[in-house]
């Protein structure tokens, strides 16, 4: 029984005892380790689950790995997390009408810039085959018919 | 006593700044040559108090004197020598010094080297200069003074210890010379805009400093990616954190700057864009310190910061960001548009290098400032992650790398795109096997990654596609075509260079993606551990004692072919008097790629978790940046591009006319 206690001691200590866990079998094990990149460990600054040796991220990784071999799918877990934890969970934010500016602003603003720089790029063209004024028009007139001596 | 002579440099900074804020202007405004000329001498003298302030809290930090509330907050006595200088911009206060202190240094610039320029308009540049620099040193004076007294204490609270190592010696100086360098392009900007008018002869004295301000960013930001790399254990170069975005952000804005200058000076065409764009970059700049400086975000940049201040650093913002775009939406249409061109030509392909960039930037702006604009408005947090980045900007870029080889190889006003593209056949060729090679070759990686190499091969061939054409060995022979190469200007090989490095670091990026290998090992003394062709052995735990901090460490041997080639000791170290821990990592490099090591906490029982990454042709990713520095060196040496001014360049062009002549 002692040998027992200690170990579970142990286990507590280890801080980040990352090749002691548990592996899944290998097609769940490959979607758990995609989904440790796309998940936040929420204490951490700006680490995933996946690169992070915090308790927090190794206990999401405990349940990450449940959660598959229970059968859900990646989106159920990331469901799952983000009704524990929020939104904030998720690296890469859901595409939903609270992130469609977020998503749709590189596009649309490359879209328009090019149709910017077309317009202003044809408007240069026409402005510059301006017609000639009056003025203008008269002296060319005069060169033109100025008679080779 | 010195520490209050430095708190007086400042105030009489502050008042010469006041001064100059105002005559030079109205000098400008009068046209009295004598007014104007008075910022020449200020701007040295704000210059010179600044530096001794600064000179001042340096002497404060290296003596370790603790009633200086600063010094006692952010050093210890025991710290090394080294960070105690350091120390003095590893705080708020002393970073803002360090601010405005390379920002007088700029502004001395404009005064010493730029005599040949206009009068009104070096008045008006050196005007908008003051202006800046007023509003910072109020701002320091009055809301983050360094040179702050309190009753004496026995020791200090020690620096922050991430930040205690030599990365930190060069990169925020690095870093704040390209922030703030954009401040003269900046003013500038303004200056023109105040005059209504604009033309090459301005570009061509804008785009020396902002080659200069780039090189600087570049350098900075490679610096920082790299001690990220190294100091922080994860084994990561960039995280999409916001702190990085931010110094980011004016890069790319600073990169579109340098070429659409380049249209500007050649070809007088994009003058309003321009101008925009130093406005813009700049503002990201003072973007990038609000952010860093108010604790808006969270970051691991964000030490000691205090919300009051931040909404100070706001209004500050604000005004100039706003000022300085409410002055161009009131005036831009002065200014003349000129330089006609066809879509497909050399000034077609930067219009398009400006696109992508002013979007990619707009990009990691909308990325960065999201969750905190959501969270404000609605009080729910999100995350906007590395995935979204690489989702969104990796994308752009795909275009603008496969486009950089074309750019230089198009005419002015009307291009070729297909004697172009012929002209690429050996960089095409060269992708291509690539393409094959990594291909059929090496094994595992994803799909897209033989494709991303050929990219990072078509752009670094491509690169010197103009250099070769110009040579022309060919037809010319090989001492005609050498002749030629030394012959030609410093920036066409500048170009060549900054496009090759721009490749080379595309290369780093790819290979460590794709093929970087992590390993996770529980290890007791005596196990092993096999990576690629190395054999990793756990040797025992170390121990070991600094001036201010306690170490425990792994002791691995690393074999290949059965000899030990090295040792790592991936360490913790502990920082009793903040508490703190930190993970230093240990980097074995072999040619160009590394085999990363680190270790968590655990250390029961005889284990120890050790983090292995095999990284390889990781150095590339900053030697890149390196060689794109170099490149920029070359292109300030090349006479035509002096900051010197046109006088000089014009006296040599008559010497060498004369020469000739003879």
């Amino acid at each position: 029984m002692r040998w027992l206690f200690s170990l579970a001691l142990t286990a507590m200590l280890m801080g980040a005892a990352i090749a002691q866990e548990a592996k899944l079998a290998e097609p769940l094990e490959a979607r758990a380790q995609n989904l440790f990149e796309e998940l936040r460990c929420v204490v951490c600054q700006n680490q995933t689950i996946g690169s992070s040796d915090a308790d927090v991220a190794r206990d999401l990784r405990s349940v990450v790995r449940e959660k598959l071999t229970e059968g859900m799918t990646n989106q159920q877990v990331k469901n799952f997390l983000v009704a524990r934890y929020g939104e904030f969970v998720l690296m890469k934010p859901a595409f939903a009408w609270h992130t469609v500016v977020l998503w749709v602003a590189p596009f649309a603003l490359l879209v328009l810039g090019g149709i910017m720089a077309w317009l202003s790029a044809k408007r240069r063209r026409t402005v510059s085959t301006a017609k000639l004024s009056a003025d203008e028009e008269k002296r060319l007139e005069a060169l033109l018919n100025t008679p080779k001596k | 006593m010195i520490v209050e002579l430095g708190h007086l440099a400042l105030v009489l900074a502050l008042s010469l700044s006041l001064i100059q804020s105002v005559v030079p202007v109205v000098g400008a405004f009068r046209n009295e040559p004598r007014l104007m000329a008075t910022a020449d001498v200020s701007s040295v003298g704000i210059l010179f108090f600044i530096a001794v302030a600064f000179g001042a809290l340096t002497y404060a930090y290296v003596t370790s004197d603790f009633s200086v509330v600063n010094v006692w907050q952010n050093s210890h006595s025991q710290m090394p020598l080294l960070f105690k200088y350091t120390g003095t911009w590893g705080n708020h206060e002393g970073s803002m010094l360090l601010w405005v202190l390379i920002l007088a240094l700029f502004a001395a610039a404009v005064s010493v080297f730029g005599k040949s320029l206009p009068m009104t308009l070096r008045a008006h540049v050196q005007g908008v200069q003051a202006w800046m620099l007023l509003t910072f040193l109020l701002f320091i004076l009055f809301t983050s003074n360094p040179f702050e007294r309190q009753p004496l204490a026995l020791e200090g609270q020690d620096l922050n210890p991430i930040l205690q190592d030599i990365g930190l010696a060069i990169h925020p100086p690095m870093l704040y010379l390209g922030y703030v360098g954009f401040s003269i392009t900046f003013a500038f900007a303004v200056a023109a805009l105040m005059e209504g008018r604009i033309d090459a002869a301005w570009a061509r004295w804008v785009r020396p400093w902002a080659v200069i301000a780039w090189l600087f960013l570049t350098a900075g930001i490679a610096m920082g990616s790299y001690w990220a790399y190294y100091e922080l254990g994860w084994g990561g170069w960039w995280f999409w954190d916001p702190v990085e975005n931010a110094s980011f952000l004016p890069w790319l804005t600073g990169t579109a700057l340098l070429h659409s200058a380049l249209v500007m000076e050649k070809r007088e065409a994009l003058k309003i864009w321009t101008v925009l764009l130093a406005i813009l970059t700049f503002s990201l700049s003072l973007l990038g310190t609000f952010l860093v400086r108010s604790g808006v975000l969270t970051s691991v940049h964000t030490f000691a910061t205090d919300p009051t201040r931040g909404l100070v650093i706001l209004v500050i913002l604000s005004a100039f960001v706003g000022g300085s775009l409410f002055l161009f939406v009131l005036r831009s249409n002065r200014l003349e548009a000129g330089g006609l061109f066809a879509p497909m030509s050399r000034e077609g392909a930067l219009v398009f290098n400006n696109l992508i960039l002013s979007t990619s930037a707009a990009t990691v702006l909308i990325g960065t400032l999201y969750p905190v604009v959501y969270e404000a408005i609605t009080g729910a947090k999100i995350s906007v992650g590395p995935p979204f980045f690489n989702l969104t900007f990796g994308p752009l870029m795909i275009p603008l790398l496969l486009a950089m080889p074309l750019g230089p190889l198009l005419a002015w006003k009307r291009g070729d795109l297909y004697a172009a593209l012929q002209r690429l056949w050996f960089a095409f060729g060269a992708a291509v096997l690539a393409l094959i090679l990594v291909g059929g070759f090496i094994e595992g990686g994803p799909w897209l990654a033989p494709v991303g190499i050929a990219l990072a091969v078509w752009l670094m061939v491509g690169s010197f596609a103009e250099i070769a054409q110009r040579a022309n060995f060919r037809t010319a022979g090989l001492r005609t075509g050498f002749a030629r190469l030394a012959g030609l200007p410093r920036t066409t090989w500048s170009t060549a260079l900054a496009h090759f490095g721009t490749g080379l670091m595309t290369l780093g990026i790819v290979a460590v993606t794709a093929y970087e290998t992590e390993n996770v090992a529980q290890l007791k003394p005596g196990d092993t551990v096999r990576d690629g062709e190395y054999t990793i052995r756990m040797e025992g735990f170390t121990n070991r004692t600094g001036p201010n901090f306690t170490q425990s460490g792994v002791l691995l041997t690393v074999k290949k072919e059965g000899k030990v080639i090295a040792t790592a000791e991936p360490s913790r170290r502990f920082y009793p008097a903040r508490q703190m821990p930190t993970s230093e990592a240990d980097i074995l490099t072999f040619g160009f790629s590394q085999l990363y090591f680190s270790t968590a906490d655990a250390q029961q029982e005889g284990t120890a978790t050790v983090r292995i990454w095999w990284k390889p042709y990781v150095l590339f990713i900053w030697v890149g940046p390196i060689i794109m520095v170099l490149a920029a060196l070359l292109s300030l040496s090349d006479r035509r591009l002096r900051i010197g001014g046109a006088t000089r360049a014009a006296r040599r062009r008559k010497e060498d006319g004369d020469a000739l002549a003879v």
